[in-house]
Formats: C-alpha cells, structure tokens, sequence
C-alpha cells in the first residue's frame, strides 16, 4: 500500500511528485508511456506566461503569477533552462485599443508587476523584427521562456532521487474504490508491455493523467469530467532565425482570431504557434498542412523577416482543456482521498513551481506526515557541452574523455552526455529519451547523421541488441532485421 | 589550451572525405609541406564509405570503382605522402582572423591549432522530413535516404521492409535498388518536380531495371502511424507544385526514405563569416575558389552539391593547389574580380568570382540548369557579347555542367582587365 500515488509523469504530475518527497510518505508515480514527458508537456511553448491572460479570480490566475515568480528560483535549485525574455502582446488595429487596456487592467489585478502599454515606437525600440503593422503592445517584463523538457525531467529526477518510485510504460486499466478499517483506499489495476498486469493500492491517489485526466476521473466519480484535446500546432526554425526577435511575442486576441506566438527558445531556436483545433483523438498529435500554413502566415504579422524555408520541424501537442476553462485541482467530492489536477492547459507550465505545493497542501489536510529531514533540494542536469565555456569542456573531457567525442554535430552533443542521459536518475532508453535530455537530434539536420550512432550507444549501454532501441517505446522500433533476409 | 597551442600548419583541410583528400593532395602537388587534415569521423573516406555502389571514378581512373574502392585510392595516396591526419575529432570553431582553429577530440580534448591557408571540405547533409515539412505524425521509419544506407551498407541492418521513397535523388535512386536487393519491397518513389532529380544512369539502372515506378509531380502530403510507420498519402501536384485535390491515393508502407537534396554545411562557415550564396548554399568563391575570406577556400559539396565524385576531386585538388600557392606567395588581393553570372535557366555558377590574372587557362566555370532542355545552347557573354556557343542535345538539372573559359575568349572581346561582366545562358538553337 502506497501512501499516494500520482498518476502521470508529465510535468504536472512531476511537480506534485516531486513537492509530496519532500515529506516522510511512501509515494509511487505511474505513468503510462514508456518516458517520463511524453505528453503534454513535451510538445507546447516553453512559456512562463507574466499572468494577465487569466480571469481574475480563477485559480489560474492565482497560480500563475506564483509561479512565474518561483521559476527562476526552482529553475536554479534543479538546474534547467529558463529565461526572462519579457512577453510583449501586439496590437494591430487601433480600434482593439480597449481590448488591450483590458489586459493591462486585469493584469494589474492579477498582481503581475512591471506592465507597461507601449506606443509603436517603444515596441520597436524593444523588438526591431516586428513588423510596420503593430499599432502598440502590452509589455511584461517577467514573462520568461523555459525549457519544458528540462523542468519536466528535472522535476522527476529529483522527486526520484528524494525516493519516490517510477513505473513507466505502466497504463492505468481501473481502479477501485475499496474500503477498510482506516477508510478508503484505491486499488489501481495496470498494464504493461513488459510486465503485465500489476496492481498497485494506495490511500491517496493524484489525478495528473493530462488529457486522459476525465478518463481517470470517470472511474472513480459521478460527476462526469470531459477534457477535450485542444490541438497546437508549431513549427520550430533553425538557431539561425532565433534572434530575429528577443522577447516572446503574441498577437492580441481580435475579430481575427487568437493569434499566434512567436518567440525564442531557451535553446535559441525560432518557435511559431500554436493553432487551436478541439478534437476527439487524445493521441491526435499529427500536424496538418492547413494549420503549418495557418501558423506561419498568422505569425508573419508580428515578425517581419519569417521564412518558411528555415523551418527545421513542425510537431502538434494537445491541450487538456476542461469544459469550466480553469484548472481543477481538488478532491473529487464523491471519491475521498483521490485528487484531480486536471484541465491543466495554459497557463499550466508557468505555474508549475506552485501546484506541486497546492497539491501538496490538500494532501497534508487529507494525511498528514512530517517533513523530511534529508530532502535533497537541488539536482544536475545533464552537462551541455554546447553551452559549457572552454575552461568548462576542458574540465568534463578531463573527467571523462567521451566528452570529446562529438555525436551530434548540429547542436555539439558529445557521447559523455548521451552517456550520461543513459546512466542517470530515470535515465533516458529511447531516442527520444536521449533528444530531450541532451538536444542530440534536435538540430537542423534532425538526428539524420546522429541517430544511427545514438542507437547503437543506447544498445551498448543499455545491453540490447540495436533492433529493441525505439524512438518512443512500444512499436517505434527502426530495425527490422539484417541484410538479405526475406520475409513473408 | 593544451600541447596544441603552437601547432602550426601551412594548410587546415577541414573535413577527409573526397574533398578533403583530394585537396590535401593538390597542396601536397604545389608543394606545400605541413599540412593537416581534420575528419570527424573515425576513418577518412567520409560519406564514400557507405557508397558501396559501384559507377566511382570513371572521369578519374577510367574504371568503374565502389565508394570505398575510389576513397581507398586517395587514402593510400595521402599515407603514401605522409600527410597528417586527424580522425575523431571536431573543428569546434574558426578565428578567421588569426586562423586559429579550436579542434576537439577524445583523445586530446581541447586543442588549438594555427594555419597559414584553411580548406573547408565538410559536406553536405540531407534535407529532413522537417526541413520538408511534411504534415502528419511523427512515427518512426522515416529515414534520409543516407541514413538508410548508413544501416544496411554499414551496420548490416535493414531499416524497414515496405518502402516509399520521396524525392528522386542519387541517393534515393541508390536505395531504391540497395533495399530491393536487401529483401525489402520498393513500392515507388515519388518526386514532386515533373522530371527526375538523379543521374539518368540511376533512373535506368536502379529504377528500371527492378521495375520500381518513379511517380513525377508526385508528392507525400500526409504521413500515418503513431508509432511506427503505417502508410503516406501520396497525391499529384500541379505546375506550382501544389497537391491536387481528389488526388490522394493511401499507400501502406512502413518505411519512408527522403532523397530531396542536399544542403552545403555550412555552419562553421558561416561563423567565420564565410559570405554564403543564396542559391547553393556553399560559400561564394572566386576562380581560385577562395571565399571573401583571405586564405579560406572551399571545395567538394560545401561548396556547391556535386553530381560525380570525380568532379569532386578535381574541383578540391584545385583548391588544394590555390591554398599551397597561397601560402607560398601571400597573395593580397583587394579586388573581388568580375562577376560571373548564370542567367537564363543557368541557376548558378562556381566560381562566381574571377580575377583574370589568376585565372587557369582555360578556366573551368561549373554550374547547374533549373529545368529540363533539349537542343538548346550554352552561351557565355563577356562584356554582353558572345564568345562561347555550344550545343547541346539535353540538360537536365540533376546534371553538373560545366564550361572551359580560356583566356583568350576574354581578350576576344578586351583587354582583360577591361572586362566587365560575364554571363552564362541556356538559350534555344
């Protein structure tokens, strides 16, 4: 019997994870997919949003502007990628002047500081790359781009390394409401490729299942939950185009729609999206040629110079959203002991660093347990040699010289840190896995000359013949057999 | 830095594929003495090494070689001369300025080197399935044709058994037969543009003779599978290259390899601050294919993609040569020279550059057409009046061409040094 278990290892899940290790308390996360950050959370913006989207009033405006302001300081603590770039809103039309007032004026109320309306002047002064058209902005100074992979990962990592036990590639089938002597518990029945059926119990089940969250739900509860994918598609540019703006950028919601973002990564990159399609398929993440052309076309009247022909990938993430438009984190009222953080669509990774503590919370009333005495707070992340100063890749090539060793030349990922990717805490055994933990792949010649030498490293490591080395787990495989062989 | 900071070479070839070697043995030939090769990868050779095709080396040796069968020749060629060489490890960076190199490997770490004269040779890469931005999911099974022929001809493994192939590339072509012969089914490969992107030879020999269809102005529009690749929907395009609606047809397979070009790898280029041409992507040169950088020439595929490797090798023992005599005489040049331009169906030309007084006589000027021709002629102006007309029966985009400019077609027209312009056009008989 666990004390809690979480369901999914997206970000979201991680996060709770991750803050319930802080405390004396047996906790297991399950996550259906064969990787922690396979959902949701791999594939949306990266951004910490400044906090004047949400409705005042709403838990997630509470939570936002939290957590905008706990980023830099968790992104320290465990070691991942963020930036206060400052987030502009562009105005085209000077008839959508109110509307933009009415941002700023709910931004004040949600307490986001530093907001500013700025003439078109300023706005370039800010952002030469925008174009003629922008009439005015509204200028956040705290909004900030993050790496999603690195938080999600670290968070895991470091609710792992603080003794919370991960079961990936474990899909929840059902679960029992049960009873005994000390109340309700949860009987959870998974599946598994490798392993069956297993059957995990606890006391305190959490709810972070993404866009299968209703599914969850629904097992336990009466009260019906719908959460509809809401699909984003995105198209990434080459680092070549990742200063043609420095801060992220969006569009003003107007009669012509919501507007699409443009903005730096972390990783200096160009991202441009999302679209906004609700859809019945919760594993629906193909892109479409309308919404890549949607994208770009929309995105062109923010940033003046965008060209198609820098685009090094395009890829589609879902949305969870819930009918109610705001984030349900609560104990279902029919089903004690079990916490839903469902509906958790934007602004979801800027609050990141405080639902772990708000999930926590309602825990702590449900059963409390005392603190941990030997938490450990901080986390490495995967050394970058790319990033690393001279003095820096001296000192890694010293400490182990497969740091020399470039595997991926795009982005300069060397075999000491796909090594290291392998061999750490819930480390990676996909290439996928190895993408999101080093960046091997994610350059613009997409892993075309890396991935043969990444396969063959993961099968090394991880004792496997190449053949069982997948992009994502289950049936992604990209060998089928040896020369000369025929098959029926 | 370590040991390394004294190093000093006369000539950097950066990269030992067929450029690359050909190159070090061009400077060799002029006589430079110290020179260094530098290759990332754990032999030279580079990408012949998985070209285990024969139809290498016919211009050069007269003999129809594999891949590996022509680098060998080189290789042997470059141990005979006792040229230094690299292997596992990487040009982190260039200063231009001070050509100082900043090379990294796993046995030496990080170590700089000093070069008098630089040579990029580092190749090109494939254009991938993003760059393409082909909508649909992200499965696995979809490879570059390269990265295909990496597995089965390298690693002796097979990427897939039922096959689509986009875009009719050399090395698309290639792998058509390559998989064919390996066991796998071929059902097709589809090419956007309305005429093969390969050699002729390729579509015969590959194609043709194995019976696998080449699909003209067709394209993959949609991509099926969660997982692993389950099928392309394959439409027809029009004159604009657009996909006509209603003309989708579902093709199961579970392999999808790209062979839609090649693009120059540039990057350390460019950080250097390499000037780059918009239409080939390798940097732009002048006749001794030296870039707008001082004593930095380039040759083989970064410098504009090749169609044989034998031209390859001619083209980078030049290079090689001009970076020994570089070095040798320090030539300062301030001039770029007169511009050499490809108009009328001529896409591009190599060199785009070129200083009379360095010229070789005559001057190979390489270049590329933009579409399909036959019967047509290859005229070259100096000064807007013709001083070269040759016919020809056929061209076709997926060929290198090539024209010998001597200098006396330019003192046909003036004296050299008063030559303005000279342009190169494809025009009807």
């Amino acid at each position: 019997m666990y004390d809690v278990i979480v369901i999914g290892a997206g970000v979201t899940g991680s996060a709770i994870a991750r803050e319930l290790s802080k405390y004396e308390r047996n906790v297991a996360v399950i996550e259906k997919a064969s990787d922690i950050c396979e959902g949701t959370s791999k594939a949306n913006s990266g951004i910490v949003h400044a906090g004047y989207d949400a409705v005042p009033g709403t838990l997630k405006a509470k939570l936002n502007v939290a957590g905008n302001e706990k980023m830099e300081s968790l992104s320290k603590e465990l070691d991942f990628p963020f930036r206060r770039n400052g987030s502009l809103v562009l105005m085209f039309e000077e008839e959508d002047r109110p509307a933009l007032e009415a941002l700023y004026e709910r931004g004040l109320t949600n307490g986001v500081k530093d907001l500013r309306i700025l003439t078109p002047e300023e706005v370039r002064k800010i952002e030469p790359g925008v174009t003629k058209q922008v009439a005015g902005a509204l200028y956040a100074p705290t909004g900030g781009i993050v790496c999603p992979f690195g938080l999600n990962i670290a968070l895991a990592e470091n609710a792992c390394d603080n003794g919370v036990s991960f079961f990936l590639d474990t899909e929840v089938l059902g679960i029992e409401k049960k009873r005994d002597e000390q109340g309700t518990y949860y009987r959870i029945c998974t599946g598994s490729r490798k392993n069956g059926e297993t059957i995990f119990e606890s006391r305190v089940v959490i709810n972070a299942a993404g866009v299968y969250a209703d599914y969850i739900h629904n097992m336990v509860s009466e009260k019906k939950m719908t959460i509809t994918p809401r699909k984003g598609e995105y198209c990434l540019l080459d680092k070549t185009e990742g200063k043609l703006i420095k801060s992220t950028v969006f569009q003003l919601p107007s009669k012509m729609g919501k507007g699409i973002l443009v903005t730096p990564t972390v990783h200096g990159n160009l991202l441009v999206g999302p679209t906004a399609q609700d859809i019945d398929d919760k594993e629906g993440v193909n892109t479409t040629a309308l919404g890549l052309e949607t994208v770009m076309s929309k995105a062109s009247r923010s940033v003046e110079t965008l060209s198609g022909k820098k685009i090094i990938t395009s890829f589609a993430g879902l949305r969870p959203h819930e009918d109610g438009g705001d984030f349900i984190i609560e104990e279902v009222t029919d089903a004690s002991g079990f916490i839903d953080a469902a509906g958790i669509d934007s602004p979801g990774l800027s609050c990141v660093p405080v639902i772990g503590e708000y999930v926590a919370d309602i825990v702590n009333k449900i059963s409390p347990a005392p603190r941990k005495k030997n938490f450990i707070a901080t986390r490495k992340g995967v050394p970058s040699m790319a990033e690393a100063t001279e003095r820096e890749r001296q000192a890694l090539i010293a400490e182990n010289p497969a740091f020399g060793q470039v595997i991926c030349r795009c982005e300069m990922v060397t075999e000491g840190e796909i090594l290291n990717a392998i061999h750490r805490t819930l480390g990676a055994t996909t290439l996928d896995g190895i993408k999101r933990r080093t960046r091997a792949g994610m350059g613009r010649c997409q892993a075309g000359f890396c991935a043969p030498k990444t396969v063959e490293i993961l099968a090394r490591e991880l004792g496997v013949d190449m053949e069982q080395i997948t992009k994502a787990g289950g049936n992604s495989g990209f060998l089928d057999g040896t020369n000369k062989e025929v098959q029926s | 830095m370590t040991d390394g900071q004294n190093v000093q070479v006369d000539v950097a070839i950066i990269g030992g594929g067929p450029a690359g070697l050909a190159a070090a043995l061009g400077a060799k030939k002029r006589g430079a003495d110290n020179i260094l090769i530098i290759e990332r990868d754990n032999e030279l050779g580079g990408i012949l090494n998985q070209c285990i095709h024969n139809g290498f080396g016919l211009h050069t040796f007269k003999e129809e070689l594999t891949g590996p069968e022509y680098a060998a020749r080189f290789i042997e060629e470059v141990k005979k001369e006792k040229i230094p060489y690299l292997l596992n490890t990487i040009v982190v960076d260039v200063d231009a300025e001070g050509k100082i190199l900043t090379l990294m490997s796993r046995e030496r770490g990080l170590f700089k080197i000093r070069a008098k004269a630089v040579v990029l040779a580092m190749g090109c890469r494939e254009r991938s399935r993003g760059a393409l931005n082909i909508p649909g999911y992200r499965p696995a099974g979809i490879y570059s044709a390269g990265t295909a022929q990496r597995y089965v001809n390298m690693e002796g493994r097979m990427p897939g058994r039922e096959v689509v192939i986009l875009g009719s590339g050399d090395i698309g072509l290639i792998m058509a037969r390559r998989m064919t012969l390996e066991g796998a089914k071929v059902k097709l490969v589809a090419e956007i543009m309305p005429y093969c992107g390969g050699l002729k030879r390729n579509i015969v020999q590959c194609l043709e003779d194995y019976g696998i269809p080449l699909r003209l102005s067709h394209t993959v529009v949609d991509i099926h599978g969660k997982e692993r690749l389950k099928g392309v929907t394959l439409t027809r395009v029009d004159e604009h290259s657009k996909p006509i609606p209603g003309t989708e047809e579902y093709i199961p397979c579970d392999t999808l390899l790209l062979s839609c070009g090649l693009i120059p790898e540039n990057e350390l280029s460019s950080g250097m601050g390499v000037e780059l041409s918009s239409i080939t992507g390798g940097p732009v040169v002048n006749e001794s294919l030296e870039t707008n950088l001082e004593g930095v020439f380039a040759c083989g595929n970064v410098l504009h993609v090749h169609d044989l490797v034998d031209y390859v090798s001619e083209e980078a023992a030049k290079a090689g040569e001009n970076a020994a005599e570089y070095v040798e005489r320090q030539i300062r040049e301030t001039s770029r020279g007169i511009p050499v331009c490809g108009e009328k169906g001529v896409r591009y030309t190599v060199p785009s550059y070129l200083r009379p007084e360095y010229m070789d006589d005559p001057q190979v000027i390489r270049f590329r057409v933009g579409s399909n021709y036959q019967n047509v002629s290859v005229v070259v102006y100096v000064n807007d009046i013709c001083v070269i007309k040759i016919k020809k029966r056929t061209m076709a985009p997926g060929e290198m061409e090539q024209i010998k400019l001597k200098k006396s077609d330019l003192e046909k027209v003036c004296e050299c040094n008063k030559v303005q312009n000279i342009r190169i056009c494809i025009e009807e008989q």
